[in-house]
């Protein structure tokens, strides 16, 4: 489970560290609390990781075994899911759910998100799927690095790479 | 158990990924400082750097620190290897960051062997050299990037000892020349390179995709393999190309 709990660290983190990204706003970027290190003022990150981890069907090891919640989005056979807090970013608040097999994360569904302008609606039309499809694709893989065309310092953070440096 | 130690570096216009055993840290500040300074000495980005003074006629090759000659010598054996594919002066001006970037990570992991690390992976915005097994004990899996889709991957390559460099249209918006006629090269989406070395494979890698269709087709050079994605979408691949195994974990 800590594996999971890691990369559900690592999908938050990153995805906030990508609102803060596009909308380049460095000195109001949102700040996020990750496995109690605070990074920056305001503390949102930590319920929420803390809710994904903690609360649901986390720790009942129920891989093999039905969902005990099905939902709209529901999970596979053999899976579960669990759904993260709310975390209040600067942009609006966040919730996540994540889909576990095998004491992997194997999918990530966004349940909420800021949709009150034009770029709001593009980060979870683009930027969210992206994100999510890079931390899973990095952990479904069991890849070490990724070779590709030489992405700029700044595009670094929407890479790969970066996903599997972050400890997908 | 180990705790590896992950380190991302801003440098050369990129990141260089670092990932080793945690023992070795003071090992990876010092590659690090190092290639701070092949970034101050090379850059073509920095007006003071010793390649542009070079490149303007302000200062004469013989001037040059040791590792520019040394980096200038080997653009020139390689132009003349891949018959004028690769060149340090595509673009017109002295230019050999096609080069230098490969040959700095391979060095950067060269000091962290040299530090006694028996096992680490530095991967230089996308140019990757693996040395010795990998923390799990079997092979360092490489993903290589579909240019087609950021968050897929077009295929992965498994070794220890070994290196994987991909050119491609490039994200910085510096598309590969074909130095024959100073145009972009065209017909391929990415070209990936396998071998011993990393900067010969960068180089390679960068030839190739120079070359386009259907001349890179029929590159071959001992010990280094070729997987190439083509316009349309289509791949090829030599033989020896070390495509992993599918996970069965």
């Amino acid at each position: 489970m800590r594996r999971v709990i890691l990369a559900v660290t690592g999908t938050i983190a990153g995805l906030v560290a990508l609102l803060g990204f596009r909308s380049h706003v460095p000195s109001s970027a949102p700040a996020v609390s990750v496995g109690g290190t605070s990074v920056g003022g305001t503390s949102v990150g930590g319920t929420s990781v803390g809710g994904a981890s903690v609360g649901g069907t986390g720790d009942s090891n129920a891989a093999g075994s039905p969902s005990a919640e099905p939902s709209a989005s529901a999970a596979p056979a053999g899976s579960h899911t669990v759904d993260g807090n709310v975390a209040s970013t600067v942009y609006g608040p966040v919730q996540v759910q994540v889909v576990v097999g095998n004491d992997k994360i194997t999918g990530v569904h966004i349940l909420e998100q800021p949709t009150n302008t034009a770029n709001d609606l593009a980060i979870g039309q683009f930027a969210f799927p992206k994100l999510i499809g890079e931390t899973l694709v990095a952990q479904s893989a069991h890849i070490d690095a990724v070779s590709g065309a030489t992405y700029t310092s700044a595009g670094y953070i929407q890479s790969l790479q970066s996903a599997i440096d972050r400890g997908a | 158990m180990m705790v590896r130690l992950k380190r991302a570096e801003h440098v050369m216009g990129t990141v260089v990924s670092f990932d080793v055993d945690g023992t070795f840290g003071a090992a990876v500040d010092d590659a690090v400082r190092w290639l701070h300074w092949v970034d101050a000495t090379f850059s073509t980005f920095r007006a003071d750097s010793e390649v542009s003074r070079l490149g303007r006629g302000l200062i004469a090759a013989g001037q040059c620190s040791p590792a520019v000659r040394e980096v200038l010598a080997a653009c020139d054996a390689l132009s003349a290897r891949t018959g004028g594919y690769f060149s340090a002066t595509a673009g017109g001006s002295l230019d050999p960051s096609g080069y230098v970037k490969g040959w700095a990570v391979e060095r950067a992991a060269a000091m962290l062997t040299s530090a006694g690390s028996p096992s680490h992976c530095v991967n230089g915005g996308g140019d990757v050299r693996c040395t010795g097994p990998s923390p799990r004990g079997d092979g360092w899996r490489i993903g290589v990037a579909n240019p087609l889709d950021a968050a897929a991957l077009a295929v992965t390559v498994e070794g220890r000892d070994f290196a994987v460099a991909t050119s491609g249209i490039a994200q910085r918006g510096r598309h590969v020349l074909d130095p024959h006629t100073g145009q972009p090269a065209e017909g391929l989406l990415s070209v990936t390179v396998t071998g011993p070395d990393l900067a010969l494979a960068d180089a390679y890698a960068t030839a190739v995709f120079a070359m386009g269709l259907p001349r890179a087709y029929r590159w071959c050079e001992p010990g280094y393999e070729v997987f190439g994605i083509t316009a349309d979408g289509g791949t090829w691949r030599t033989p020896g190309f070390p495509v992993a195994p599918a996970p069965g974990r």
